[in-house]
């Protein structure tokens, strides 16, 4: 017997690249469809269930505009990934860290909003 | 399971989540019809709907954020008539006329006078719709680019005063989008505009255009409106040389991505020429290498002019004449325009730059390696401006950068954004955020690969006026300017016109190409046939041109269109899209590949070299060629790059302009 579960063997196509652009989270996504109908690239679609957040169906053809996270009236329920190939990197100043846009440990976050909302 | 891939995809498939209803025939009676939802065609829109005009706007997006400002604008260009400003429409002009990176002697220089004369009064417009403009609240009070009196702020240049910063930039296309339903516009968002109907089904020179096609890129029914007048503001054909969503998807575009020439197809397929497609470049932000827009450090353009230092810190001197500059308040004096000094066509002139011999500088060990934008050491003032007020309205930087990168942690108040590391002779290349370019990755210049259009951005149609990028405008204040003009004249010939009834005939042909796709469910996929054209336009229509290299690569648009084209296959109304983008940018390929064998030079202007006729700027070629379709047959011409200025036009561009303007 194995030490640990492995996890069941499928026989599907690659993963898409990039992976996942916009992750939804099921718990806080109400549903509501307002993002489909914000993205300029059509790639959101409807979930046949009712109440149960967009299919991401073309990852692959994602602008990365946020319109979608702009237009979610419920805060948290999508996010945004840049692809790993466009993620911008940055050193504070005074202590010469480095930092990254996707990092496990991020710094804490800074919410200032823009100079308009 | 046929061991076919597309069957393992197939498994598990669920039905389309729209009501599909392919051939399905909607239809609609307009005086104004526009192809294009974008800032153009939104500016257009309101301003035929506000006259009494009924119109109907087509995107394949929605509109509320569609166009390549859709997501966002951060500053105003050539608000040469507003408050305070010291240039003059002519000597913009005359500055565009100057500067071979934004059209040199083949600018379309009327278009850039009609922008210069309107661009103004389209954000005055802008502010009466809702979005924010000036400083109200003085959160800038004091910063030098803020006009106390006015609240205006200004970018670049603070004397100039003819580039002004967007208090709300970002909000602009959901409050036109909103002002457009206010005033009843029909809307016709994520529907694709495939064809412009013709007075008897008559195309080519001399055609009248009295209306179009399309088809819902999620129903996949069909559309057709009858219209006095039709106005396409589409943009420019993108991915013609490039295509990969394998890298970084689809956002390795700068531009919009619907931008697939669509409108430049409809065009020359009616029979209106085109001018400038053979104008192309490595130089734009689509590569592979590239990175999100304005979300790294950079020196130009939104980021002018950050402070920039090496990994150790050391300051890297901004240089303008081959002077470094020491006094901060420099970098906004005479900036913008300015007329260019350099002759390397890739810089505008008048903004300070970063050392020219920098790659050197680096490969000496003086700097070193990775730069870094240090916003840290800008006034609070300027700080704010660059990371709040520009990125955060500039196109895809509101959420994709701003909010983004503070969830993250990035704080500008402590953080420095470093820029991408290049290889030391790439290091100038601006914007940053564009990564590495290499010469089989071109793109269309975007002042080029455009209409041939008149004063009133008529173009060489009867019917069909054009706006925005078509015009070869590339600002979000040229589209709104042009949108509005073009507007106006549209509807003038709009209501002197007579009635004319659609051909049929005309109608099935057109409704027979759109679904054809849609009959089948396997064969060859958009992407690759998409990718297949990039490679053959990266082959045989690069950095350098010559006839046998060009003629070879239409014979391979030829055999594709004989061949894979017509196995292409689509699954749903979204994939029938993207085939169809697919035959958009086959269409403008070849539109660029004739357009090529028809200039017999190599020019300085832009970027044409050809190993046949290495001569560079020949004055026998200081001409635009013109090329459409006539007969099924593509068709080349020649116009004298100031035919705007002769008869029947004034030599005057102020009396033309008040001529034509339509007010």
């Amino acid at each position: 017997m194995p030490d640990c579960e492995y996890s069941q063997a499928y026989l599907v196509p690659n993963p898409m690249t990039p992976n996942s652009a916009i992750i939804f989270d099921p718990e806080v996504c109400t549903g509501c469809n307002k993002c489909i109908d914000f993205c300029r690239t059509d790639v959101l679609m409807p979930n046949p269930i009712e109440g149960k957040p967009p299919i991401l169906a073309y990852p692959d053809e994602c602008w990365y505009g946020g319109c979608c996270v702009g237009a979610c009236p419920t805060p948290g329920a999508i996010r945004m990934d840049h692809p790993l190939t466009m993620r911008a990197t940055w050193k504070r100043k005074e202590t010469g860290e480095f930092f990254r846009i996707g990092m496990k440990n991020p710094p804490p976050p800074n919410l200032r909003p823009p100079v308009v909302e | 399971m046929l061991g076919n891939t597309t069957d393992l995809q197939n498994i598990g498939r669920i039905e389309w989540p729209y009501p599909v209803n392919y051939g399905k025939e909607n239809y609609s009676e307009v005086d104004l019809l526009i192809f294009g939802g974008g800032l153009s065609g939104c500016a257009a829109a309101i301003n035929a709907a506000k006259r009494g005009a009924k119109v109907a706007i087509v995107d394949k997006g929605p509109l509320v954020r569609s166009g390549s400002g859709g997501t966002g604008i951060d500053h105003w260009h050539d608000a040469c008539t507003g408050p305070g400003s010291t240039v003059t429409p002519e000597k913009m002009v005359e500055w565009y006329l100057n500067t071979p990176y934004w059209g040199g002697k083949f600018t379309m220089a009327h278009q850039r006078y009609i922008q210069a004369m309107e661009s103004y009064d389209a954000l005055m417009d802008l502010e009466r719709w809702g979005c924010p403009i000036r400083d109200m609240d003085g959160e800038f009070e004091g910063a030098d680019f803020r006009d106390p009196k006015t609240r205006l702020m200004y970018a670049y240049d603070y004397n100039q005063r003819t580039c002004i910063r967007l208090k709300g930039g970002a909000l602009m296309k959901p409050l036109m989008k909103a002002e457009a339903e206010r005033l009843g516009v029909e809307i016709y968002d994520y529907v694709m505009s495939t064809s412009l109907l013709t007075k008897d089904g008559k195309t080519g020179p001399g055609a009248t255009v009295i209306g179009g096609t399309g088809f819902s890129v999620r129903t996949g029914e069909f559309y057709v409106w009858k219209a006095k007048a039709v106005l396409v503001c589409t943009g420019i054909p993108q991915g013609l040389w490039r295509f990969s969503t394998e890298l970084n998807g689809a956002s390795a575009f700068h531009w919009d991505p619907n931008l697939t020439g669509d409108g430049h197809m409809m065009l020359a397929r009616a029979g209106a020429e085109l001018t400038l497609m053979e104008s192309n470049n490595a130089w734009g932000g689509n590569g592979g290498f590239r990175y999100p827009m304005y979300g790294v450090g950079d020196w130009s353009n939104t980021w002018y002019p950050c402070p920039i230092v090496d990994a150790n810190g050391k300051r890297i001197p901004y240089v303008r004449e081959g002077k470094e500059i020491e006094d901060w308040d420099e970098l906004f004096e005479n900036a913008w325009p300015g007329f260019p000094k350099s002759k390397d066509n890739i810089t505008p002139g008048g903004l300070a730059t970063l050392p020219p011999d920098l790659p050197e500088r680096i490969k000496k060990g003086e700097f070193e390696l990775p730069f870094y934008a240090d916003l840290t050491a800008m006034s609070p003032h300027e700080r704010r401006a660059l990371w709040g007020l520009m990125i955060g309205n500039e196109g895809k930087t509101n959420y994709p950068v701003y909010k983004l990168y503070g969830q993250n942690g990035f704080d500008p108040d402590q953080d420095m954004l470093q820029l991408p590391i290049f290889s030391p002779d790439d290091v100038l290349t601006k914007p940053s955020w564009v990564g590495t370019r290499i010469p089989q990755w071109r793109e269309a210049h975007r002042t080029s690969n455009c209409a041939i259009f008149d004063w009133t951005l008529k173009s060489t149609l009867d019917g069909l006026y054009v706006a925005g990028l078509m015009t070869a405008n590339n600002y979000g204040a040229g589209a709104h300017a042009t949108g509005r003009y073009a507007a106006r004249n549209a509807l003038k010939y709009a209501a002197a016109v007579g009635d004319c009834e659609l051909n049929r005939d005309q109608i099935e042909t057109e409704k027979e190409r759109i679904y054809m796709p849609a009959k089948r469910t396997n064969g060859v996929g958009w992407k690759e046939f998409k990718a297949g054209c990039a490679r053959v336009m990266q082959d045989h229509c690069g950095a350098y041109k010559s006839e046998k290299v060009l003629k070879n690569g239409l014979k391979w648009f030829d055999t594709l269109r004989e061949h894979e084209m017509q196995k292409l296959y689509a699954r749903n109304p979204h994939e029938l899209m993207r085939v169809h983008e697919c035959y958009s940018q086959m269409v403008c390929s070849e539109l660029t590949i004739h357009a090529s064998l028809a200039r017999k030079a190599s020019t300085s202007t832009f970027d044409f070299k050809r190993t046949d006729y290495p001569e560079v700027d020949p004055p026998e070629w200081d001409k635009f060629v013109t090329v459409t379709i006539n007969n099924g047959e593509y068709v080349t011409s020649e116009l004298p790059l100031d035919y705007y200025l002769r008869p029947p036009y004034s030599a005057n561009y102020r009396e033309n302009y008040d001529k034509y303007n339509a007010l």
